[in-house]
């Protein structure tokens, strides 16, 4: 790896060999009896502790395919649930559709806008180059609300109201703060000798950032897909406001929505499903992808 | 060439700029150029969805603008009056306070004390790392379903177990009063942002070199001394970052409490973005003076954040 971060990054991330890093605990410890029997403790502490925050998660899961009385699943353990789920208005398929559609073109169009802005802001001077980059850094500074009320309006001035183009163009500018550091932080990183050869040989700009410095920034790159999918994928707000036709919203809004069904009786084992259905594609990405998250916070750091 | 020295550092940010060579001033000109038009997809983003949409919502707070007729011609300051005189402006502002006040305590102690028993290399701490660190993978809506689900007397597992433990023979209500919908709420982002904020300190932890706690070791400092007179110093920076974010996310907190309290009972949970929400949207449907709201919003959050990022530098020296 040539990015800096991801040295460091590497003893955080799970399953990553014992590192040897010294760290206060372990310090010149002694295999006393007294210490084993305080691992121990400390062991059984911890692990009860990992319980909590798992429990939740195993809780929904296992109560989604649960017998409850008043959900799709009566008696006996089951899918009935998800049944439920399939059967909800226009479906969940639909809403897997639209969270879909809307984290795929959110990912693509924060990796692409921020890939070029990246470069651009690591390896060029161009003008208005400092004043650009710290309006981009001013977007966190402003709340998701005070920006919605007049992206509503003018997305429907623009023709894009109720759509996931739309829903999806305004997340990207949400991530952009993000991206945008990361991936000039992630350009910064390269060393210039690497694109410099490639200079020499005749290769344009384009060229290089395709052939040299892509390959190079590609960690950057996938940690800001990563933020950029979880952030699509869940978002909350954004759909409430830009999108009230029914059928196109996302699955956490469809999900939400679903507990106000039948005569005010909430079905609690469908909403189980939905969490789980929900929540599994990003907990598998996390753990897949966590050297990748842990990433981004070590450029939190670098900012603090 | 400068190609020949491949095993040469990382260009540090910064350092590299003057080393430039001078180049002809056309090439130079090109070169900027290049650099623009690798901008400009950033630009534009910027341009259409964030500097517009500022420029929007000022005009839009002095004007007299509803959600199905539009703009009406300018008012000023009627929304601004209007919102500041609304019955739940107060009592919502004092309530995101509360919230944030007891958010931000929490879940940063908890945060740092997750950070120091996991900080330790190792199978073991990776594992719990891991599961501290599964929840923030969710959205903070996914979380506040799942604690919706069980929060409720119906589905609720707490509740078979208090009764089967014989403590209680009435449903537990977690979301029933004013005091019991706040720490559940509470409760349910310290689940869902731990190991986020741990994450972030064990970053800055690990910042801290080895030796400074071997030295400290040497002089016979203990756990407690070495916690108060170096962890904490040192860290302070990572805790700042935390701080300043936690604060933020707080007091723009809505998702969590949109789906689990819906801003009861009897509006007693009512946040600040909550108001901004309902005013545009439901009941006035007054995009203009949910504007004012949002934009004496951005004013308070801009003034808070310039007093704690001073406040926390000023500390640092």
């Amino acid at each position: 790896m040539t990015t800096t971060p991801t040295a460091s990054a590497a003893p955080l991330a799970a399953g990553a060999e014992p590192a040897t890093t010294p760290t206060t605990r372990n310090l010149g410890r002694r295999r006393r009896p007294s210490a084993q029997a305080a691992r121990m403790g400390q062991r059984t502490f911890t692990g009860a502790l990992a319980l909590v925050f798992l429990f939740p998660l195993l809780w929904a899961a296992v109560a989604s395919v649960s017998p409850k009385g008043g959900t799709g699943q009566v008696d006996g353990f089951g899918l009935g649930n998800y049944r439920t789920l399939v059967d909800y208005q226009a479906g969940i398929g639909q809403y897997l559709l639209n969270s879909a559609i809307v984290s795929v073109l959110t990912v693509v169009l924060t990796v692409t806008v921020s890939l070029l802005g990246g470069y651009a802001f690591a390896r060029f001077d161009f003008p208005g180059k400092n004043l650009l980059f710290l309006t981009t850094l001013a977007i966190l500074m402003v709340p998701y609300a005070t920006l919605l009320i007049p992206l509503y309006v003018l997305l429907n001035d623009l023709g894009l109201q109720n759509s996931l183009v739309g829903l999806a163009l305004v997340l990207t500018m949400f991530q952009l703060p993000f991206a945008t550091f990361m991936m000039r932080i992630s350009f910064e990183a390269v060393p210039r000798e690497l694109e410099e050869a490639a200079q020499v040989d005749g290769a344009g700009s384009l060229r290089v950032l395709l052939q040299v410095l892509l390959p190079a920034v590609r960690a950057g790159l996938i940690t800001v897909g990563l933020f950029a999918f979880l952030a699509a994928w869940n978002d909350f707000i954004t759909p409430l406001i830009l999108i009230s036709d029914s059928t196109k919203v996302p699955l956490p809004l469809a999900v939400a929505n679903l507990r106000g069904q039948t005569m005010g009786i909430i079905d609690f084992g469908a909403t189980e499903a939905g969490v789980v259905v929900l929540a599994l594609p990003c907990v598998l990405l996390f753990l897949l992808l966590q050297r990748h998250y842990v990433r981004g916070f070590m450029s939190g750091a670098l900012k603090g | 060439m400068a190609s020949t020295q491949t095993a040469a550092p990382p260009a540090a940010p910064g350092t590299a700029a003057p080393a430039r060579r001078l180049r002809p001033s056309r090439r130079r000109r090109a070169h900027r150029r290049q650099g623009a038009l690798y901008a400009t997809p950033t630009a534009v983003f910027l341009l259409v969805f964030f500097v517009v949409p500022i420029v929007l919502v000022l005009r839009m707070s002095a004007s007299d603008w509803s959600l199905f007729v539009g703009d009406r011609g300018v008012n000023f300051p009627v929304n601004f009056d209007k919102a500041l005189a609304d019955r739940l402006f107060w009592p919502s502002i004092w309530f995101t306070l509360k919230y944030t006040v007891l958010t931000t305590v929490i879940l940063l102690g908890l945060a740092l004390g997750l950070a120091l028993v996991v900080q330790e290399s190792g199978r073991w701490s990776a594992f719990v790392r891991t599961s501290f660190l599964v929840p923030s993978a969710l959205g903070l809506a996914s979380a506040s379903l799942l604690f919706y689900a069980l929060y409720s007397p119906q589905s609720s597992p707490f509740s078979a177990v208090l009764r089967w433990a014989g403590i209680t023979d009435t449903p537990v209500s977690f979301l029933g009063t004013p005091g019991a919908a706040l720490w559940s709420t509470v409760a349910l982002v310290v689940w869902r942002f731990a190991g986020f904020y741990m994450l972030l300190l064990l970053v800055g932890l690990q910042a801290i070199p080895g030796d400074v706690f071997e030295a400290a070791r040497m002089d016979g400092a203990n756990r407690w001394q070495t916690f108060r007179s170096i962890t904490l110093p040192l860290l302070k920076p990572s805790l700042a970052l935390s701080t300043i974010l936690c604060v933020t996310g707080s007091l723009l907190a809505f998702d969590q409490f949109y789906i689990l309290t819906k801003g009861g009972p009897d509006n007693s949970t009512v946040t600040i973005v909550q108001l901004v929400y309902s005013m545009a949207f439901q009941g006035s449907n007054d995009l203009g003076r949910a504007a004012a709201l949002s934009i004496i919003v951005l004013g308070g959050l801009l003034v808070l954040n310039a007093v704690q990022f001073l406040g926390l530098r000023g500390n640092q020296d």
